[in-house]
Order: C-alpha cells, then sequence, then structure tokens
C-alpha cells in the first residue's frame, strides 16, 4: 500500500490540524501579556512567574506526583502478577471471574467506579485522602498495564522459558532472568501508561478524595469551571511539553533498538 | 502452592476494590435517603435477617427515577449524544486512519507518533483548549468574523455542538489506532485484484476494503461510544445547562444534592444500558483475537 493521492494528503492534513491547532493555540496565549486570553497584547513569560508562586498549584502538583508514583509501581506490580497468571497460569478456580474483573474496569465509566470506591470506603470508615487516591487508582491501572503485559506474553516464545529450566534454573531464576528481560519493555511501558492515568484523572479522584488531598486535576478543573485563565495556559503548556519530550524519548529509543536488533540479527546470519 | 501466591494479590485486590463496591451501590440504591452521615439508612442489618430485608425492599429509588423525567431525559440524550459523536468521529477518524495505512513505511512511525500524542497528553487540558476557541468572543469566531463568513458571533459553547467537537476531538485517537492496525494488515494485492477485475476505486474501496477492515471499525465504534455514554468532563466544560447527560446528573446528584441513594440507583441503571455495548464489544475482540491466530 504506497500509493499517495491527493485525498490521503488532504485528510491527513486536516485532521492533523484539527488535532493539533487547538494545543499550539493554548501554547502560543499561554505567553500573552494580557490577562485575557482571546486577545493578543504582546510576548511575557509572567504567567509562568505567577504559576510559580502559586502555593495552591504547587501544593497539588506534589499531591499528584506523589499519587502517580506510589499508584503505579502498585499498579505495575500486581497488573504483571495479573497478566502472568491469565497468559501463563492455565486453568484455576474463579479464572472467568478473574478476567472479568481484569478487563471491566476499562470500560467502565469513572463516574460508577468512583462512587462505588467512595461509598466502600466510607463503608470500612476509611479516611478519604493521599491513600484511598492510590488505591483507586492502582485497582484502575492495574487492569492497562495487564493488558498491555499480556499482549507482550502472548507472543513470546515459552520455550525460552523452558530452556532455562531445563537448563536448572528454578522457576523464580527462569523469570527473573529469561522472562522479565524480555517483557520488560512491557513492564516499562505498563508503568507509564498507569503514571498518565493517574496523572490524569480527575472523575475519580474527586470522588475518593478528602479535603485533606487535592490534586492536580481536580485544582485546574475548579479553576477552568469560572472560565479560561491564562495560568492555566501556562500550566498546561509545561505538561504538554513534558508529555511530548517522553514520548519523542520514548520512540526514538524503541527505533534505537530496533535498528540494533535488526543488525544483530544480520550478524548472526552472516556468521 | 507457587501458584496460589502469584494469583492471590491481584485477585483478592480486584474482589475488594472493584467487586465489593459495586455490591455496596447496588445495596445502597435499595436504601433510603436520610439527613445522616453518611447520608442514607442502610435498611439492611443481619438481625434482621436475610428474609425481612427482601420481603421490604421496594426499590423506591428506582421509581423515583422514572417518575422525573430528568433521568431518563438524560439518559436518552446521553444516548444520543454518544451515537451521533461515534458517528462522527467514524467519519473524521477513517479517511484519517486510511491516509496512515497508505503513507509510505518512512512517514507511518511518525504519523503514528502524532495520533498518540494527543493520547498522553491531559484530557482536561485538551477539554480545556477548547473552551478559549468556541466561546463569543473565541478564536473561532474572530477568524470566521474576519474573513466575512458571518456577521454577528455564533453561539458555540455552552451547546450540544460543542460537547460534539469536544468529544470527537478527545476520542479520536481510540477511532483511529484500531482502524489503522486493521487496515495496515490488509494485502494491497487484493484491491488490485478488484480493480483488474473491473471494480471502480471507489467500489473496490466499498467492496474490499470497508469489510476487511470491519472489525476495526467496531472496536473504535465502541472504544468511543462507551466511555462517552458516562462522559462527565466534557457536559460539564464545554456544554450547557441543556446538554444533559447522565454522568453530569450522576455527578451532581451526588456532590450537590447529597442524594447517594439515587445517586446509585443512576449508576446501577447506566451500568445496565452499558451491559449490552460491553459483550458486543469483547466479542469482537475475541473474534478478531482468533483471526489472528
Amino acid at each position: 500500500m504506497n500509493k499517495t493521492s491527493w485525498f490521503n494528503v488532504v485528510s491527513l492534513t486536516l485532521g492533523f490540524a484539527f488535532l493539533y491547532i487547538p494545543m499550539i493555540i493554548l501554547i502560543i496565549f499561554s505567553f500573552n501579556e494580557s490577562k485575557l486570553v482571546t486577545v493578543w497584547a504582546g510576548f511575557s513569560t509572567k504567567w509562568y512567574g505567577e504559576l510559580l508562586h502559586n502555593e495552591a498549584f504547587l501544593n497539588a502538583a506534589w499531591v499528584t506526583i506523589k499519587v502517580a508514583v506510589f499508584s503505579s509501581t502498585i499498579a505495575t506490580v500486581l497488573g504483571t502478577m495479573a497478566a502472568y497468571v491469565l497468559v501463563r497460569g492455565g486453568r484455576f478456580m474463579g479464572r472467568t471471574l478473574f478476567s472479568g474483573m481484569i478487563y471491566a474496569p476499562l470500560v467502565m465509566p469513572e463516574v460508577i467506579t468512583g462512587l462505588s470506591l467512595l461509598l466502600l470506603f466510607i463503608g470500612i470508615g476509611l479516611d478519604r485522602g493521599v491513600l484511598t487516591i492510590v488505591l483507586a487508582h492502582s485497582t484502575f491501572s492495574m487492569c492497562y498495564v495487564s493488558v498491555v503485559v499480556s499482549s507482550r506474553l502472548v507472543t513470546f516464545d515459552r520455550s525460552l522459558e523452558e530452556a532455562a529450566l531445563d537448563l536448572g534454573c528454578s522457576a523464580a531464576q527462569a523469570f527473573r532472568l529469561v522472562t522479565l528481560p524480555i517483557i520488560a519493555p512491557a513492564v516499562i511501558s505498563g508503568w507509564l501508561l498507569a503514571f498518565t492515568l493517574s496523572l490524569d484523572d480527575l472523575v475519580i479522584a474527586s470522588f475518593t478524595t478528602g479535603p485533606s488531598a487535592t490534586t492536580l486535576p481536580i485544582r485546574i478543573f475548579s479553576a477552568v469551571r469560572l472560565g479560561v485563565s491564562p495560568e492555566i495556559n501556562a500550566l498546561s503548556t509545561i505538561m504538554i511539553a513534558i508529555v511530548t519530550f517522553g514520548v519523542i524519548t520514548a520512540s526514538l529509543i524503541t527505533k534505537h533498538q530496533m535498528v540494533r536488533q535488526k543488525r544483530e540479527e544480520q550478524e548472526a546470519v552472516r556468521s | 502452592m507457587r501458584r496460589f501466591f502469584l494469583i492471590a494479590p491481584p485477585f483478592a485486590w480486584l474482589l475488594l476494590l472493584f467487586l465489593v463496591p459495586f455490591v455496596i451501590v447496588v445495596k445502597i440504591s435499595l436504601s433510603d435517603a436520610a439527613l445522616a452521615i453518611p447520608p442514607y439508612v442502610p435498611k439492611f442489618s443481619w438481625a434482621e435477617g436475610i428474609g425481612t430485608y427482601f420481603s421490604q425492599l421496594d426499590f423506591e429509588n428506582f421509581t423515583f427515577l422514572t417518575e422525573d423525567d430528568l433521568y431518563w431525559k438524560a439518559y436518552l440524550s446521553s444516548l444520543k449524544i454518544a451515537t451521533v459523536s461515534t458517528i462522527l468521529t467514524l467519519l473524521v477518524g477513517y479517511p484519517m486512519a486510511y491516509g496512515m495505512a497508505r503513507a509510505s513505511s518512512e512517514w507511518r512511525p511518525t504519523l503514528m507518533m502524532l495520533v498518540i500524542l494527543p493520547f498522553w497528553t491531559s484530557f482536561l487540558i485538551r477539554v480545556y483548549a477548547w473552551m478559549g476557541i468556541l466561546s463569543n468572543e473565541g478564536f473561532l469566531n474572530q477568524f470566521l468574523l474576519w474573513t466575512g463568513i458571518i456577521d454577528t458571533p455564533l453561539i458555540i459553547l455552552n451547546t450540544n455542538t460543542a460537547v460534539y467537537i469536544g468529544i470527537v476531538y478527545t476520542y479520536l485517537p481510540f477511532m483511529i489506532l484500531p482502524i489503522y492496525s486493521a487496515l495496515e494488515r490488509l494485502d494491497g494485492s487484493l484491491i488490485e485484484a478488484a480493480e483488474d477485475l473491473g471494480c471502480s476505486r471507489l467500489t473496490a474501496f466499498w467492496l474490499v476494503t470497508i469489510p476487511l477492515s470491519k472489525t476495526g471499525i467496531i472496536a473504535g465504534c465502541f472504544l468511543v461510544f462507551i466511555p462517552t455514554l458516562g462522559e462527565f468532563v466534557i457536559p460539564s466544560l464545554l456544554g450547557g445547562s441543556n446538554s444533559l447527560m447522565i454522568g453530569k446528573v450522576l455527578w451532581e446528584e451526588f456532590f450537590s444534592n447529597r442524594d447517594w441513594p439515587v445517586a446509585s440507583a443512576v449508576a446501577v441503571i447506566l451500568l445496565l444500558i452499558l451491559i449490552i455495548p460491553i459483550v458486543l464489544f469483547q466479542r469482537n475482540q475475541q473474534k478478531q483475537q482468533e483471526a489472528e491466530q
């Protein structure tokens, strides 16, 4: 499929313009002098300066990062275990229920997940705050991690594990020395996905948090409800810059790895 | 025995933090609202026994939902908004996925990255970006007034149109990715064969390309439709007071009216509505997996 017709070029151009123009406008107007977001009044970085002195946003950002680090780490451990069980576990009692519980949160409306978790936390008398958000985020993120990791486990050659076992490895050693290095990229991208989902979540965090912990999305949402403000534009620009840097770095690393793998394969064939 | 230690932690975690909460939602949806903390009267107690509990059930929160027309209007309007925006997303997403699949192989990774990048960017920020564009003195109106297409600013923000634009914008990557992966696998020689056998390009597209990308289209549509149905952020930021969506109603019932039993009943019904598309989606995914093997 290597034909480039004018139709494809036009649809891609229009499509990507639709995807990117709103973000570009957002970024440009974060450097606007005026308080009015829609009228250009000259270049200025003053909104970034104000952001640095806004205690509420800084605190919220710190809470959000803490929650994201803890919840994505828990989610990665549990999600990798769940993926391993689903792909390699064979039959066990409650398997259907287990796989149902892995896939259901992926399509569950956030309002329902949030409401149900809140009712649980109140039911068992758990104080709402950072801990409850971490528990909530770990729960839905582990399902995403397990989908990412199991798709890697499905494609990988099981005989490699068997060879390690035949050569005298214990099952734990085989996992650590053979399986883990092979699925590592999937585990890392699972962690990154869990981290981003946690950073991004407004609805579930709003339900499960208490007065002691406000995350960045909650803070942004309550500010944005009152209308557009250049400070939020500045904050958004910083977040977009971080994500862009991350995604481009990740794709360069994968590209580099693919090139190296191809070269190694070619050398192996030659020798 | 070792397998048990591998299965038990994720299993127990999901039971406790996913399944048990749902049971609680169902239970509270059957309770009565009360001015207390928590604001409902638990109707079930072990002392009275299960028999009395079931004999006293009255589903009054559910009958309340049918009596007040706000609720069924909200369900219907959520279904309408979700359906229309799924179709719109498909119309925007399919040509893009098609163009990506037909692009040269050097371009594809870059195009792929351009689709994935918004997906990693904060959802909230992407919705927020449209607030400045669609408002009365926003960029869209400024541009249209400048070009002379319109004389008076269009009112778009706080209407359903803004909600549609927001949904198409934020969910577009979910539509493009499954369709692209279906189109990428498609064997180009099939289309050439159809054209050699006398099909026009359009008929070949209609008779070969579309059917062969069907699983991707179905997957993409469900990935947009299912989460849109319970959407909260988009209608509350871009929609107006008359863009009713059930996610917003549930949120307000819970946070503003503090009527937890009714909020739970709203959630139970939303879940019942979602079961059909979720089951269909799972079946489509299974079919696709079988086809790959």
